[in-house]
């Protein structure tokens, strides 16, 4: 039995529907990251597990108890809000204290789980501080040691880092990752950034219009994107994604590619499920990083296929040098060692790392192989 | 050359200042020559009044006509002087701002964080109120005043004003709570505080600027109030601003101006020292208001 349950949970807010049947089962000490574009439902999804939306039919559980009908205060959860949402009219530790203070827990108590949470976020000399006179950074801290002090069976967070500059951003990110480390209590988590859905979960989530895309690891996600909507949303630069054609080669099936000005890209796939769409159209998705120059592919990959291709554009990024070629009246990116100097409007080799590939049906929009 | 524009920009700006300064100072004196001529007269003998010099200064210093005007003046037949009608003005506008500023807050409480269906429609009712002049309610008022056993008594003129300050007042929280932050209300609803809590301990501390505002704006409407007044109160029920008509205009004996102008500060007396302490506070709060949150 997982620790956090939701089974076929709707959520309609007048004529909109906001969830459409969402079934997520999360372990517990788990790291559940939702993800998706704005308005998929995650903050609304998020709600509803916390309590502060009602929910129009379905079921949610937290350690084996229906928590439908509990009280937000009664469903031992906390959350962190993405504005932080601290009560301007009181100090940091008044702050942190609220929670307690509303149980009505010992002053004494409460003034020892407060400076045992600060000492553990390094806001102890911030206690006697309004919100108004913290930075950004030092904001988030006090919002998650309000969460923290409550010690509770699940925490929520909404977009908790997107009100943070980029560098602080990645520092609070280890942060968190370090305190589940540490407390490994459960965690569902709401952001827009893949990255940080990548780095943080042991689950991802991908919701689009309040409908679950899929549900699975990280490398699950990435990997085997269960359709295209998926494929294209994780993933920086996105997955290639080229409209194709399997057809039947000597022993095996290929997946042809058209090329503006050269005769079409032939390349051979063995998958043996494949050869059921011979003839057929498909999607055929390769990630920027199984396309590479021919020394930088991935030698213990069994199936490497070399083929020369017209390259438009050539972005140099640093680390790797990004290649911009045209299949299937598609821009293609390819991911390159820096040091390769590629040319704009030559013809180099590539090479199409054809096991990372993923095949999906252009109506469905499904995957296929 | 950057140096003589600099110059000339400088002379500009003086002459448009002293402009400025010209034409604010004419306006500060034109409104304050009422208040002149009241203070200067009050503290005359009605005699030096008599001889037609409004604005020249008393003579013969005397605070007679305020003494007169608060303790012992004639007003309708008892010599009582404006002092107990002042007291049913205090006794009337302490709760009614009270209770109508503090009802306006739960109700802006309600219509913005704790929404419910037709909730659009209430406040639209409500906001109708702020358009309704008050002669068209004086009769049903009356009536509802007469069938609750409130009928003459400060009781009712509390009920009454309260009534009819509501939709400003409504109007002035649901305003500013509006661009209060939802995500606050949320994270004390999982800290495990309902609904008055929230609003105590949560709304009302960071409601300063909006309760500055709607205070000054009930105090001065309750205070000044006439209609309701004169309409609605019995002879010891009555608000100051009927006492001082009544004063003014008693038909007995000869026109004491000097006491009618100690009067008539005196009854203006307290809405002047509410803008005086707090207006700061109410530029602020209407600033506030009107940006943001
Ligand atoms: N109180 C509400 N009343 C009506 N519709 C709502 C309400 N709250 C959310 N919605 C709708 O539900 C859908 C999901 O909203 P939600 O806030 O969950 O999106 P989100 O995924 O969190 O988006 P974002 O990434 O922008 O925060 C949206 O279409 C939104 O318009
Ligand atoms: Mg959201």
């Amino acid at each position: 039995m997982a620790f956090l349950e939701i089974s076929d949970l709707y959520k309609r807010f007048g004529a909109v529907d906001a969830l459409k049947g969402i079934n997520l089962a999360v372990e517990e000490g788990g790291f559940l990251v939702l993800v998706g574009p704005s308005g998929c439902g995650k903050s609304t999804l998020l709600n509803t597990i916390a309590g502060l939306e009602s929910i129009t039919s379905g079921e949610i559980r937290i350690n084996d108890r229906a928590v439908n009908n509990l009280h937000p205060s009664q469903r031992d959860i906390a959350m962190v809000f993405q504005s932080y949402a601290l009560y301007p009219n009181m100090t940091v530790a008044q702050n942190i204290a609220f929670g307690m203070e509303m149980r009505g827990v010992p002053r004494a108590e409460r003034e020892k789980a407060v400076a045992e949470v600060a000492k553990t976020l390094q806001i102890s000399h911030l206690l006697d501080r309004k919100p108004s006179q913290l930075s950004g950074g030092q904001r988030q801290r006090v919002a998650m040691g309000r969460a923290l002090v409550r010690n509770p069976q699940v925490f929520l967070f909404d977009e908790p880092l997107s009100n943070l500059d980029a560098k602080l951003r990645v520092d609070m990110r280890t942060e968190i990752k370090r305190l589940h480390q540490a407390m490994k209590t459960t965690i569902v988590y709401v952001t827009h950034d893949q990255i940080e859905a990548m780095t943080l979960a042991t689950q991802i989530a991908v919701l689009r219009d309040g409908v679950l895309q899929q549900f699975g690891t990280p490398h699950e996600i990435y990997n085997n994107p269960a359709n295209i909507f998926v494929a294209d949303f994780m993933g920086s630069p996105a997955m290639n994604l080229i409209p194709a054609r399997i057809e039947a080669n000597g022993g095996g099936v290929a997946v042809v590619m058209t090329r503006d000005g050269s005769e079409p890209l032939q390349l051979k796939v063995a998958d043996g499920k494949l050869s059921a769409h011979a003839g057929r159209d498909v999607i055929f998705g390769l990630r920027p990083e199984a396309i590479t120059d021919l020394s930088g592919a991935d030698r213990t990959s069994p199936r490497v296929v070399n083929a020369e291709c017209h390259v438009e554009v050539v972005e140099p990024a640093g680390a790797d040098t990004y290649v911009v070629t045209r299949l299937g009246g598609r821009e293609v990116i390819g991911r390159m060692r820096s040091d390769m100097h590629v040319a704009p409007h030559s013809t180099v080799p590539f090479a199409f790392n054809m096991d990372k590939a993923v095949f999906f049906d252009p109506e469905s929009e499904l995957r296929i192989a | 050359m950057a140096h003589a524009t600099q110059e000339t920009a400088v002379r500009t700006n003086v002459v448009v200042r002293a402009l400025i300064y010209t034409g604010l100072l004419f306006f500060a004196g034109y409104y304050l020559v009422p208040l002149y001529v009241m203070l200067v007269n009050s503290v005359k003998p009605l005699d030096e009044i008599r001889q037609g010099d409004m604005m020249s200064l008393p003579a013969l210093f005397t605070l007679d006509p305020w003494y007169s005007a608060w303790s012992t003046a004639q007003i309708g037949v008892q010599p009582t002087g404006l002092k107990p009608y002042f007291i049913n003005s205090i006794v009337m506008v302490v709760p009614a701002v009270a209770i109508s500023t503090l009802l306006g807050a739960l109700n802006g409480y309600v219509l913005t964080k704790w929404r419910f269906r037709g909730d659009g429609i209430v406040f639209g009712l409500l906001l109708f109120a702020c358009f309704i002049p008050f002669q068209i309610v004086l009769i049903p008022m009356a009536r509802l005043l007469g069938l609750v056993g409130l009928a003459g008594s400060v009781s009712g003129l509390v009920l009454v004003h309260v009534v009819y300050g509501l939709g400003f007042t409504t109007l002035f929280f649901r305003n500013y709570y509006d661009a209060f932050p939802t995500e606050l209300i949320r994270a004390a609803q999982i800290d495990g505080a309902g609904f008055f809590r929230i609003f105590w301990r949560i709304l009302l501390p960071s409601s300063g600027p909006i309760i500055v505002v709607t205070v000054i704006w009930q105090f001065t409407n309750i205070w000044n109030d006439f209609l309701f007044g004169v309409s609605f109160s019995d002879v010891d029920s009555q608000p100051v601003t009927v006492a001082l008509n009544n004063l003014v205009s008693s038909s007995t004996g000869v026109k004491e101006y000097n006491v009618h102008f100690a009067g008539a500060v005196l009854a203006a007396l307290p809405t002047l020292i509410v803008y005086i302490v707090s207006g700061r506070y109410f530029v602020r709060g209407l600033m506030a208001g009107a940006v943001k949150g």
